[in-house]
């Protein structure tokens, strides 16, 4: 009984992990269609009707973390930063905290650049949204999934 | 080896086992080129995030006790800087050496201990309580002196007894798992725990910024978070074992650089 | 109470991009997390921060409960002028917390 635990348990874990890496290449193939109510909401509530184009943002943000309470990211935008061109707002979102909402920044250009970075809290493995104003109206997005390792001897 | 691991697994049952997924077997010490600090098992971004001082949330504690360090406290109307002057030159190694021999109470003492007697005997202050934002700072400020300096134990033999009993704490079976710290830090280093790598369990950047903390914290938290772990009673704060394990642990991390503040997750 | 920390290079060229950290201590309280008691601690977060340059402001941010806490946040300015940038944090239960820094600009 004993000796047949491990073997049956590891199986187990790996078809879950399995699952898991399946689940996630579904997320990426079709990033659209994933995030949930929430965040959708919270970036309607930002962008309103207009259209929301992927590319110019770049989202950075490790693949795997070994803790949620502080993931870095840095999100830069391909824009010249000119008085006639520039990124006014750059917002983030997330799937599955419990408030989609995690930092909306507001710049122009006397940044120079459109680059921002900080620091923000992963309740779970989740999809990360980074959404761009420009001054032209339009608004663009990147995003990015992100894995929450689970800790260990945590405070107890 | 074998039969220890089995008799341990029948101990802990196999529940516990599978979900550990680490082997329990007889503890050999990690040799001298084998240890590695907590820093080189982290991924590079919290790598960036301790390397860089603009980066490092545990500065903020720094920064606070280069301030107390000036500021003055109690009857003595006395400041750390008043008999210690500049804690960049008076304070250089003393983290790399500590814990120190105590003559007065004739038992070692940590940092944060020494800096409560120093309050007590000197300032004719209170001590400032375990875990309190003043004496993380403090002592995070002492130690940071000390970064990039090889651990260096001090050689005063009247430690060697506390020292041993560290070690013998370190060996000793506890908690409902029964695990002793060797069985996961000497034996099972490198390998996962749920999705955590095991360290060595150097305590070469105390007080650290655990992320899991979102705060500053000594190596006594560090150690109640690994008693609670194995399901054990943690020593409460200022307990004995907790500075003889601490003696023990730096002699064990000899040569490691001292990293505080160092972050971890 | 610790003072922020603020990364801000002493001296640029005048039209140099330069890039601004600031990292302050506060414990971005969700008002979602059990305290020891089994209670839900209530919400404490910063809500906004201002970076103005000689007193015009050139970056903010609008911050919720899913920053982290101790926030961090990097951003860039374009050196035109010397002169004093002051940041500035507030937030729930009345917190606000400001720092200046000095820049020179040839």
């Amino acid at each position: 009984m004993e000796i047949g635990m491990e073997p049956m348990t590891s199986v187990t874990r790996r078809q879950v992990l399995l699952a898991g890496a399946g689940l996630l290449s579904v997320l990426m193939v079709r990033p659209g269609r994933a995030a949930p109510t929430d965040m959708e909401a919270a970036i309607q509530a930002m962008v309103g009707k207009a259209e929301i184009r992927p590319g110019r943002v770049h989202l950075e943000i490790p693949p795997l973390v070994e803790n949620g309470n502080a993931a870095p990211l840095t999100v830069t935008v391909d824009s010249p930063m000119t008085e006639a061109e520039f990124v006014k707002t750059i917002a983030v979102f997330n799937e599955k905290n419990p408030q989609p909402n995690v930092a909306v920044f507001h710049l122009g250009p006397r940044a120079g650049r459109a680059q921002v970075s900080t620091r923000m809290r992963l309740a779970t493995s989740q999809k990360v949204v980074a959404i761009a104003e420009l001054s032209d109206g339009t608004f663009w997005s990147d995003s990015a999934d992100v894995i929450v390792t689970l800790a260990a001897c945590v405070e107890g | 080896m074998t039969a220890c691991a089995g008799v341990a697994r029948r101990a802990l049952g196999p529940m516990v086992g599978a979900a550990l997924g680490i082997a329990v077997a007889a503890a050999a010490e990690i040799p001298v080129d084998e240890r590695r600090s907590g820093f080189d098992f982290m991924s590079r971004a919290l790598q960036d995030m301790q390397r860089d001082d603009t980066l490092n949330p545990g500065m903020l504690w720094v920064l606070e006790g280069e301030e107390l360090w000036h500021r003055k406290a109690g009857a003595g109307n006395l400041s750390c800087a008043d008999c210690h002057g500049e804690a960049t030159s008076s304070m250089r190694g003393v983290a790399a050496r500590y814990p120190s021999y105590d003559e007065e109470t004739r038992r070692p003492v940590d940092l944060q201990g020494r800096v409560n007697f120093c309050r007590t005997r000197h300032q004719q202050a209170p001590p400032l309580a375990p875990e309190s934002q003043e004496l993380l700072a403090l002592v995070a400020y002492v130690a940071h002196q000390s970064r990039g300096m090889a651990i260096a134990p001090d050689p005063d033999p009247r430690l060697t007894p506390f020292r041993d009993r560290g070690r013998r704490l370190f060996h000793e079976r506890q908690g409902q798992l029964n695990f002793s710290c060797a069985h996961c830090h000497d034996d099972n280093w490198g390998k996962r725990l749920g999705g955590s790598v095991i360290p060595q369990a150097h305590p070469t950047g105390y007080p650290i910024y655990r992320l899991e903390w979102q705060g500053l914290g000594s190596l006594q938290r560090r150690l109640r978070n690994c008693l609670v772990g194995v399901r054990a009673e943690p020593y409460p704060y200022d307990a004995p074992e907790y500075v003889d394990l601490e003696l023990f642990l730096m002699d064990r991390a000899r040569g490691l650089t001292v990293e505080t503040p160092a972050v971890r997750p | 109470m610790a003072r922020p920390l603020i990364s801000v290079p002493a001296t640029a060229k005048r039209g140099e991009i330069v890039e601004i950290k600031a990292l302050i201590a506060h414990p971005m309280e969700t008002g979602y997390r059990p305290g020891p008691d089994g209670r839900v601690l209530p919400r404490d977060i910063i809500r906004r921060f201002v970076c103005t340059y000689n007193d015009v402001e050139i970056f903010s941010a609008d911050l919720f409960p899913a920053m982290s806490a101790n926030p961090f946040i990097a951003f860039t300015t374009v050196a035109v002028e010397s002169g004093t940038l002051t940041f500035t944090w507030t937030g729930d239960n009345g917190f606000s917390q400001s720092e200046t820094a000095t820049i020179t600009v040839s």
